[in-house]
């Protein structure tokens, strides 16, 4: 909050928080302080479910390193199951 | 401290408090048992939320004599644990200022309300906190002493600006009602030396009354000493600085 460097993204999942299972329907991208992580920012992602409340909630923070690390994995592993044919959109 | 032969006890709870749009939320109390008079103070929790940090230092308020009070200004997005709770404040760009003003003028006249104050209420803040204690020192009357520990975002762009913050709060110093402190680390990404400079330049221009201090070696919140960006030997003095400040103000 104190950088208001933050973007949400609908999305449709499920997460594990401290509760168990729950469904997924938001991800808040943010680079502000963290809350656990001994950096005085990071790039954070909470995996949320507003309708059940603020403890619905799956945390990470990372640095920046390891959150470009990550979203270049997410893009490699997306390509090579679409390349092989395991990839199907989620048809609701 | 008190001398080791005095006695020394305190209340702390939660307590419900009318906040802005005589809203109901909650707030964490301590003061000194006793029949006063003595100081208020208001503390208005950083970004990381209504967290134990902040009711310990509402606590250590207490212990120096003092009625303090910590409004808790996400109590509108839930309950839940404290960073659970901020998170989600986060994910919605923060409080609107006028809704924290609201927040914190009524933890002020809670206070202004009770009969073992002293009719002296200071405000206290870090990070956000800090920003909005400024905030309520320029816009709401009633403060004595204002104490803005490394608040970012007291100096905004016009890009920065939005329906929750439309105003930056450096154009309200101009109704900066009270003496004001600041406590700033060099090495501090906001605010930056440059935006502390800008501001205490306002403060000249306005001709208000104000002690800023910048610490070398240390960035921001150097008071948390859970975090890695605590500096021991700067936060004694902040600590120092900041009750002789109040004590000058509140008490005397």
């Amino acid at each position: 909050m104190c950088t208001m460097i933050v973007n949400q993204v609908a999305v449709e999942g499920c997460g594990k928080g401290a509760g168990g299972w729950f469904d997924v329907r938001q991800a808040n991208v943010a680079y502000d302080h963290p809350f656990h992580a001994p950096l005085e920012h990071a790039l954070t992602i909470d995996f949320v479910n507003a309708t059940l409340g603020p403890s619905a909630r799956v945390a990470v923070e990372l640095t920046p390193t390891a959150a470009r690390a990550l979203v270049n994995t997410i893009l490699t592993v997306l390509e090579r199951a679409e390349s092989e044919g395991f990839l199907e959109e989620h048809r609701g | 401290m008190q001398p080791t032969n005095v006695y020394q006890g305190m209340l702390a709870e939660t307590i419900p408090l009318t906040g802005a749009n005589s809203a109901t939320i909650n707030a964490y109390f301590a003061r000194p048992l006793g029949s006063g008079p003595f100081p208020g103070v208001v503390l208005i929790h950083h970004m990381p939320g209504w967290d134990e940090w902040y009711f310990e230092t509402t606590r250590k308020f207490a212990a120096h004599g003092y009625a303090a009070l910590a409004p808790n200004l996400y109590a509108r997005a839930g309950h839940g644990m404290p960073d659970d709770v901020a998170a989600k404040v986060r994910a919605a760009g923060g409080v609107p200022d006028d809704q924290a003003v609201g927040d914190v003028e009524g933890a002020l006249r809670f206070l202004l309300s009770l009969q073992y104050v002293n009719g002296k209420v200071g405000v206290f803040g870090t990070c956000s906190g800090g920003r909005h204690a400024y905030l309520a020192a320029c816009r709401v009357q009633g403060f004595a002493a204002c104490a803005d520990l490394w608040g970012g975002g007291v100096v905004m762009s016009a890009a920065d600006l939005t329906p929750n913050r439309p105003v930056a709060p450096i154009d309200y110093t101009a109704s900066l009602s009270c003496p004001l402190l600041g406590l700033f680390g060099e090495e501090d990404h906001s605010p930056t030396p440059a935006q502390v400079a800008q501001h205490e330049e306002a403060l000249k221009r306005c001709g208000k009354q104000y002690e800023f201090h910048m610490y070398a070696g240390a960035g921001h919140g150097f008071f948390y000493y859970d975090r890695p960006m605590y500096r021991q030997a700067q936060a004694v003095d902040g600590w120092q600085k900041v009750f002789a400040f109040f004590e000058k103000h509140l008490r005397s």
